[in-house]
């Protein structure tokens, strides 16, 4: 079971650090990492195994969301599900 | 392998684009509370709700979070209470709105739909006095939302219960007129009411339904207007294109948290409505659709043939995306509740005629339209009969929703707060249609072939 972490904002040092400790702690192995630069906003996207969590993905959401609220930084952790519903048929 | 492009695109749709799933409603069958006593009937009503939909806001609010996708409201439809009310005649039906209201306040869900009657052919035992207890109803309790239906293509359209709903639209109004008129902002005269429909007003859940099922219903105005507003100068096939791949895509988001909801709560399945269903809030409007489409202002003449492609559209795409579609599927056009179509309305480019001819190609009717409060009775139940006439000759669901502006006139303006919005009350013709309304009796069912 995977999910899909998105940080979106404005670039800084550190944001990968952050979020992968965030990750670690509650079991998810960081599968893979893409980062770009979405017009001028930096966009990370993380796709993380959560077959071992240690957390429900509800309380990991609410982490990271805090997360981003203190670095102004909006992140999304969402489910692989949505993805693979709504771009596949 | 998801690719960055998707992930991105669903995130923005969020982000910006007001993408969300407008509801998940719980339909609950009561026939099995059916009592000839009714505070026996009310216990047992009171203990089902609580039962089946105790966990349905919480359960919302997980998928939410796993999913990242807004669940705007759960809800719950009921059987319509006419059919209760049936088994103790003698008693006051608000007794039924009542402990709706307390269960609906129980389990934490904003409206209950189902304080309701089927009367398109005749009055059974329990529908007349559902009817006559409307206004109070909605007046003493806060969550609870009514609908009758009037007429059907297979049965044509009941006129002395049209007359009767003017009256009591009216009568609605005058009892909430401290609050905006909004007990009429909770009431729906249907022709060719579905019986699993989730949203509200109108939602209630029909006698062929099962026992308990879980129904959603998507939105995504802004996704689709955003989209069209990407695609720049092309032709109308391609518009038509672009809404059946974006309805597609919101769908099939539906689809995933219906089926999730469904087993989370070991309640079957039953359909995802695929509606854009706009809000107030800005980018959320259908009106503002047809406005990228390539009008000046939603009511312009090219609004009814945009909405058709638009309604039509959403659908195919929609149809696709889902294993069971119901409801009332299509574009929404509720006046106060869509900021493009308060807009247009406060500009006097979109008139009630206009909307009345917009209803014959779109998903429900004269839907959230704020009339003078000196509007008669009759005058509303001649806009149901006309509105009613264009759902039962083109075998569509129609529906009217008006909320008579008492001591308010052409100019002045309503304001609900929230999802029901607030806009203009709007000018009706004014010519008197009240022999036609008082002769009483049946709009016989119309001929289903000859088609011209």
């Amino acid at each position: 079971m995977r999910a899909v972490i998105t940080v979106i904002g404005k670039d800084m040092v550190g944001i990968l650090a952050r979020v992968s400790t965030v990750c670690a702690e509650n079991g998810y192995n960081v599968v893979e990492v893409t980062q770009s630069i979405l017009q001028d906003l930096f966009a990370m996207i993380m796709i993380v195994d959560i077959s071992n969590a240690t957390a429900p993905i509800s309380e990991v959401s609410d982490k990271l969301t805090a997360l981003g609220d203190s670095l102004n930084l909006k992140i999304h952790v969402m489910h692989e599900d949505i993805f693979n519903s709504m771009h596949r048929i | 392998m998801i690719n960055s492009h998707d992930i991105l695109e669903t995130i923005n749709m969020i982000d910006n684009e007001n993408l969300d799933v407008r509801t998940i409603t719980m339909g609950i069958s009561l026939l099995d509370c059916i009592d000839p006593d009714i505070n026996r009937a009310c216990d047992k009503i009171y203990d089902k709700i609580c039962r089946y939909a105790g966990n349905l806001v919480r359960t919302g609010e997980d998928i939410t979070k796993e999913y990242g996708i807004p669940i705007i409201h759960k809800r719950i439809s009921v059987t319509p209470i006419a059919m209760l009310a049936a088994a103790c005649p003698s008693k006051d039906p608000v007794h039924f709105a009542k402990t709706l209201d307390r269960a609906a306040s129980a389990v934490g869900v904003n409206f209950i739909g189902g304080y309701s009657a089927l009367v398109h052919k005749g009055f059974g035992p329990g529908d007349y006095a559902l009817i006559e207890s409307i206004p109070e109803a909605l007046s003493t309790t806060e969550c609870v939302c009514s609908s009758v239906n009037v007429g059907t293509t297979k049965s044509g359209i009941n006129m002395d219960a049209v007359a009767k709903m003017g009256r009591v639209i009216r009568e609605t109004a005058e009892r909430t007129a401290d609050r905006d008129c909004i007990g009429a902002a909770k009431l729906v005269v249907f022709c060719n009411a579905p019986e699993d429909n989730p949203f509200m007003a109108g939602a209630f859940l029909g006698p062929g339904e099962p026992d308990c099922v879980i129904n959603v219903g998507v939105s995504g105005p802004g996704v689709v207007r955003a989209a069209l507003e990407k695609a720049g100068d092309c032709d109308i096939t391609a518009v038509a294109d672009i809404v059946k791949r974006t309805a597609f895509k919101i769908t099939r988001m539906g689809q995933l948290v219906a089926q999730e909801a469904s087993r989370r709560l070991c309640v079957p399945f039953g359909i995802v409505d695929l509606s854009l269903a706009p809000t107030p809030a800005v980018g959320d409007s259908v009106a503002h659709i047809l406005e990228e489409m390539g009008l000046e202002s939603c009511g312009a003449h090219g609004t009814t043939a945009a909405l058709a492609l638009l309604n039509d559209a959403v659908k195919k795409g929609g149809v696709m995306a889902s294993s069971h579609v119901g409801g009332l599927s299509g574009a929404f056009i509720p006046v106060t509740e869509d900021a493009g179509m308060i807009a247009a309305a406060q500009k006097g480019a979109l008139s009630l005629t206009k909307l009345e001819a917009m209803t014959s190609v779109c998903s429900v009717g004269l839907d959230m339209i704020a009339i003078p409060g000196d509007t008669s009775a009759e005058i509303i139940s001649a806009i149901i009969a006309d509105e009613a006439a264009i759902g039962m000759v083109n075998s569509k669901t129609t529906a009217v929703r008006l909320i008579p502006a008492i001591g308010k006139n052409v100019g002045d303006e309503l304001n609900f707060g929230g999802l029901l919005g607030g806009g203009p009350v709007m000018e009706v013709n004014r010519w008197a249609p009240n022999k036609f309304i008082h002769r009483g009796g049946r709009i016989p069912a119309p001929l289903q072939s000859l088609k011209n």
